[in-house]
């Protein structure tokens, strides 16, 4: 089953690394990855997703939580969560093609982003499975290049991840 | 305030941790601080000949005094000829602070001379490292490293240091801190309750129960509470490789160590249990062949400090995370507020059981007169000869396995080998780190022709430092291990395990200033091992020659259960 892991660490030379060279070195998966420093310099916030078996999910976040740098991590798969990600897509635009792309764009709730007179670039925000299907509508042919930036995710309610 | 330099803070800062001795190696990047220790005299430094040999000796000394070993070298080669040294400590959790030269800090990353990225190098095999990015950090470092290396779960920290760091010329502020607190590590100091309470309860109605012992019994320093939650309990006692000592082994209730060599009835008592009370063990592949076979009827209590060992490879019905000496007190106190007692009857029942797996093996080798000396011969001569009370170093191989097979272990911290990563040339340089700390005791390292002459240059640092240890060498001629299983699997096909060109190793030791002996009949055995141990001030070096065709029996059946073992070259379970 795919988790997200959304982890709170110190903001350290090494610390992705470390985050990183666990799993290849354990044999665990990452399907997505982003990390950014929060409200407090000190601290960069991780949010990975990841696909296992629950056994397995359950030494990831063991493993995790046995870094140094690694203060606190929560699967946000466990609890109801807000989980977006943006995505950037340069699309060819000539002819018919143009006004296609701009309704597909519209449909999906994107934005146009940039122009020239043959392509577009769309931002689109959502979760993993509306980029998924925004991408099929336009097809393959269609597409130039495509940036994900990797889901992330926040807890819905009360519940918090911070120090 | 002391203003010092960098060099002279990581010096004082040993010295403020109780370091007495370093192991390393000089170079360039390390320069500064050699001239720090150069002019002090409280922190000694031996040299070794090859820097794989000072990770091991610091690593010697940890397992035997639960303290963590300090090494030094330089950049970039000195940096990672530590490498396997560093991950044989991680591999069986031994607290080690490795302190590594760097190039210059405006040099990194430039492919400077003896540059490399040694945080990058050990990330997989250390607990934590550091870089130092400024000099007036290094005594907070250095108080971290041996905080972390030496709580929770411990292993090895390396700290990465660039030359600049150390320059004499930048002098700071000195101050050791007195006190850490790193808000991202925290161990746990105790285990909960109410799982420490459902496990006591599980064992007092256990028909057929199995104390385990692991390597964290040693480590956790726990061995004398765990003596006594056995005695009181009156349940069989066996160990993992690594927690050998845990329990006197001459004692009626130790009936050996299990797994894929160890004794026929451990690992028979083990398989049809209904109860393992494992503490601080991880249930490694060596130990349980086929997990989905492993112990049938048996419900599993396990406490290991390390939440990730639990349920890892088998599944724990009660988990218990904590320090296993604190869990350990909370049974006994449990036990002995307990309205019951433990199921005597069905303990009888047990104890025949087990009783008759332990008479129906007890003898695995056969001596022959007028053959060679079988290598068991020469372990429990060894055993004999020392009174069962001294360090024994191993490497790895089929020796390793005669020594914790034959040799009766009543005490921790005295069976000293590299289990987890299994390091051919750990033996000798662990053995000397222990010397050089308990010179008063016996440390007789157990090796192999292949092994000891992985390391075998350190007996020029045992000359120059007068280091005696007794090296009993089981010269079978061969890799013996590898042969044994290109014998089971191979058709004794013995690709590349026989070493036809040895030195003639009289000529070898004596050349360094050391005493060789040699052995090819067992009735000089016992008599020349005498001789070689009443030499207290010597290294001794004995030779002895053994049947190349002897084989490690028991032998687990590979993807078999726990019960699943040959018995010697014709027989199995």
């Amino acid at each position: 089953m795919r988790h997200i892991i959304s982890i709170l660490m110190e903001n350290e030379a090494g610390a992705l690394s470390r985050v990183v060279g666990l799993f290849s070195q354990r044999n665990f998966n990452i399907e997505s990855l982003n990390v950014a420093p929060t409200e407090d310099p000190t601290l960069s916030r991780l949010t990975l997703t990841t696909i296992g078996s629950d056994q397995v999910i359950e030494q990831i976040t063991k493993q995790l939580n046995k870094l140094v740098d690694v203060v606190k991590l929560v699967d946000l798969t466990e609890g109801v969560h807000v989980e977006r990600e943006l995505m950037l897509v340069k699309v060819k635009a000539v002819g018919a093609q143009r006004a296609e792309v701009k309704r597909t764009t519209d449909i999906f709730r994107g934005q146009i982003v940039d122009v020239t007179n043959t392509m577009y670039t769309v931002q689109m925000v959502g979760d993993n499975e509306k980029l998924d299907a925004f991408i099929q509508a336009l097809g393959v042919n269609g597409i130039l290049e495509v940036v994900r930036t990797g889901v992330s995710g926040i807890s819905r309610g009360e519940k918090v991840l911070s120090l | 305030m002391e203003l010092l330099s960098g060099a002279d803070m990581l010096v004082r800062s040993l010295q403020d941790e109780g370091v007495e001795y370093i192991y390393g190696y000089p170079g360039g990047s390390a320069l500064h601080i050699y001239d720090a220790i150069f002019r002090q005299d409280k922190v000694k430094h031996i040299l070794v000949r090859h820097e794989q040999a000072a990770a091991h000796m610091a690593d010697g000394y940890a397992r035997a005094s639960g303290k963590p070993g300090v090494v030094l070298v330089t950049s970039g080669p000195g940096a990672t000829n530590t490498v396997t040294g560093i991950a044989t400590a991680y591999m069986d959790s031994i607290p080690m602070v490795v302190l590594c030269g760097q190039v210059m800090s405006h040099l990194i990353g430039e492919d400077a001379f003896q540059e490399t990225d040694m945080i990058g190098v050990s990330r997989p095999v250390v607990k934590h490292s550091f870089s130092v990015k400024h000099p007036s950090e290094i005594p907070a470092v250095i108080k971290k490293a041996f905080y972390i290396a030496s709580t929770g779960r411990p292993g090895p920290v390396v700290v990465d240091i660039p030359k600049d760091m150390t320059a004499p010329t930048d002098r700071f502020e000195y101050e050791y801190p007195k006190k850490v607190k790193i808000r991202s590590y925290n161990p746990v100091v105790r285990g909960h309750t109410g799982q420490i309470k459902k496990a006591v309860e599980m064992m007092l109605k256990a028909k057929r129960p199995i104390l385990y012992a692991g390597g964290g019994v040693i480590l956790g320093k726990a061995a004398s509470q765990f003596t006594e939650l056995a005695k009181k309990l009156g349940f069989p006692v066996t160990s993992s490789l690594m927690g050998i000592g845990a329990y006197p082994q001459t004692d009626k209730q130790s009936i050996g160590w299990l797994g894929m060599h160890g004794s026929y009835e451990a690992n028979m008592t083990m398989h049809h249990s209904d109860l393992i009370v494992c503490i601080g063990a991880r249930f490694d592949d060596r130990a349980t062949n086929n997990t989905s076979k492993f112990c049938p009827t048996a419900k599993i209590i396990h406490v290991d400090i390390d939440p990730a060992s639990i349920s890892k490879t088998v599944r724990a019905d009660v988990p218990i995370v904590g320090p296993v000496d604190s869990v350990l007190n909370e049974m006994l106190e449990l036990l002995a507020q307990a309205k019951t007692s433990p199921n005597t009857d069905a303990l009888a029942d047990w104890w025949k059981q087990i009783n008759d797996w332990r008479a129906s093996h007890s003898v695995l080798y056969t001596a022959e007169e007028d053959r060679p000396i079988k290598p068991q011969q020469a372990v429990e001569a060894m055993w004999r000869v020392t009174g069962g009370d001294a360090y024994v170093v191993t490497d790895v191989g089929r020796h390793q396995m005669f020594a914790a097979q034959y040799y009766k272990f009543d005490k921790p911290n005295r069976w000293i080998t590299s289990g987890g990563l299994g390091t051919m040339g750990f033996g000798f340089p662990a053995a000397m780190g222990i010397k050089l700390n308990y010179p008063d005791n016996d440390v007789a390292l157990v090796t192999g022709e292949g092994s000891f002459q992985m390391m075998m240059q350190e007996l020029s640092t045992c000359s120059q430092f007068g280091i005696p240890v007794k090296i009993i060498n089981l010269n079978n001629q061969s890799l013996g291990m590898v042969r044994q299983w290109q014998d089971l699997n191979y058709q004794e096909r013995h690709s590349q395990s026989c070493m036809q060109s040895l030195p003639d190793f009289k000529m070898l030791i004596e050349s360094y200033g050391h005493v060789a002996l040699k052995v090819e009949k067992i009735e000089d055995l016992e008599p020349t091992l005498e001789k070689a141990f009443a030499m207290k001030d010597k290294l001794v070096f004995v030779d002895v020659m053994v049947d190349p065709k002897e084989h490690v029996y028991p032998m687990q059946i590979p993807q078999g259960s726990m019960r699943d073992m040959l018995l010697s070259k014709t027989e199995r379970t």
